[in-house]
């Protein structure tokens, strides 16, 4: 196969496009996806302060790289999620990655912030770990985000994460989380950060291919915790789907943001409220975050 | 060749592969969902292969 720009030989083919792509060229074309999509969306501006959440994989650390190089300042955060050895060598990468490009990136580490790590608190909720896990990274990466006054969180999901979840929630017609899924979130008064996805453009096969191009050392094994993770199977599905027609889910996914996600937006008069105990906003009386928190360090006493 | 898997790393023996994509159909994996590297490089589906070749498989899925 050879490059689409350059004749050369290609390293990679993007089929929803018809395109095969040298290093320099897929870089390239990975870049640009991300700029219109900055843009297209509205995303933010030069002056904006950005924080990334970093995972110390793939998707964050390529999103890093590329948000540097299309001349953003970026700085990163780190949330430890206690999950043995797989938090600390994310993390180890995530450090390195951030020193080498003399980038800040500060860590937040649950156990010593919150009391508690995602496995203890998935076993005492009895939510799956990426649901307790999923839970607390959006509430101390917003925690972050709105105190430290960053203007604008941004997300490492791409193509295949947004599919999937997409495909989830059409499955359970959960209907409020389709009213909520957009690549930008607006910020909020009562301390939701506004929150942007610049990478929804790029399915996740084109997120490693990146790192792996533009030599970023990410973490490759799998989180321990991921075993029969829903939306890893449905990402599985989809590409099957895609195997068969290439841009299935680039149009399942633009298709419902273009045409879908207006009949199920939610009226902004489902006020918000404040957390009785951390101050956060909610739509209870105590948000989700400080339950888990609850009943994690209660059945620790119990038992 | 030599097939190197990943999640849990394993390894895997083919004879008379000829090029990448004869690879996921023989072990029946779906394309999209991995990037193949070849001595280090990353290789399209009509790479061709040779009984001696290591190749590694690199899962693209990722986390919740
Ligand atoms: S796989 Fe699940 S538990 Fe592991 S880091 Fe991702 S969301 Fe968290
Ligand atoms: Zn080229
Ligand atoms: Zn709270």
């Amino acid at each position: 196969m050879k490059c689409r720009v350059c004749r050369g030989k290609a390293v990679i083919a993007v089929r929803r496009h018809n395109a095969n792509f040298c290093r320099s060229h897929f870089l390239e074309h990975v870049r640009r996806q991300v700029e219109r999509t900055i843009d297209d969306y509205k995303m933010f501006g030069s002056d904006d302060r950005l924080v990334l959440g970093v995972s110390g994989g793939k998707d964050s650390l390529a999103l890093w790289d590329i948000l540097t190089g299309l001349g953003y300042r970026v700085d990163g955060v780190y949330l430890h999620l206690g999950i043995g050895e797989y938090s600390s060598e994310s993390l180890t990468l995530s450090q390195r990655f951030a020193l080498t490009r003399n980038l800040r990136l500060e860590v937040v580490d649950l156990t010593v912030e919150y009391g508690f790590a995602v496995p203890e608190a998935a076993a005492a909720s009895h939510r799956t770990p990426c649901s307790a896990c999923g839970l607390s990274k959006r509430y101390s990466l917003n925690k972050v985000a709105a105190e430290r006054g960053y203007d604008v969180l941004v997300m490492g999901h791409n193509l295949d994460d947004e599919a999937a979840t997409l495909f989830s929630n059409v499955l359970g017609w959960n209907v409020e989380y389709l009213g909520r899924q957009h690549p930008v979130l607006p910020s909020t008064e009562d301390g939701l950060c506004k929150k942007v996805k610049p990478l929804i453009r790029v399915a996740e096969r084109e997120t490693a291919a990146y790192a792996i191009l533009a030599g970023i050392d990410y973490e490759v094994e799998e989180c321990p915790m991921a075993a029969g993770n829903t939306i890893n199977r449905y990402k599985e599905w989809l590409n099957r789907l895609e195997e068969q027609s290439p841009g299935i889910k680039a149009n399942f996914l633009f298709g419902f943001l273009e045409r879908g996600s207006p009949l199920f937006e939610v009226s902004d008069d489902i006020a918000l409220r404040i957390c009785s105990n951390c101050g956060q906003p909610t739509t209870g009386d105590v948000c989700a975050f400080c339950r888990l928190q609850q009943v994690t360090i209660s059945r620790r006493q119990d038992g | 060749m030599k097939v190197i898997l990943r999640n849990p790393r394993r390894e895997v023996e083919l004879e008379g592969v000829r090029r990448v994509a004869e690879v996921f159909r023989r072990l029946e994996l779906v394309p999209e969902s991995y990037l193949v590297i070849k001595s280090g490089e990353l290789v399209t589906s009509d790479e061709p292969v040779s009984d001696e070749d290591v190749l590694e498989l690199r899962p693209v899925i990722s986390g919740g």
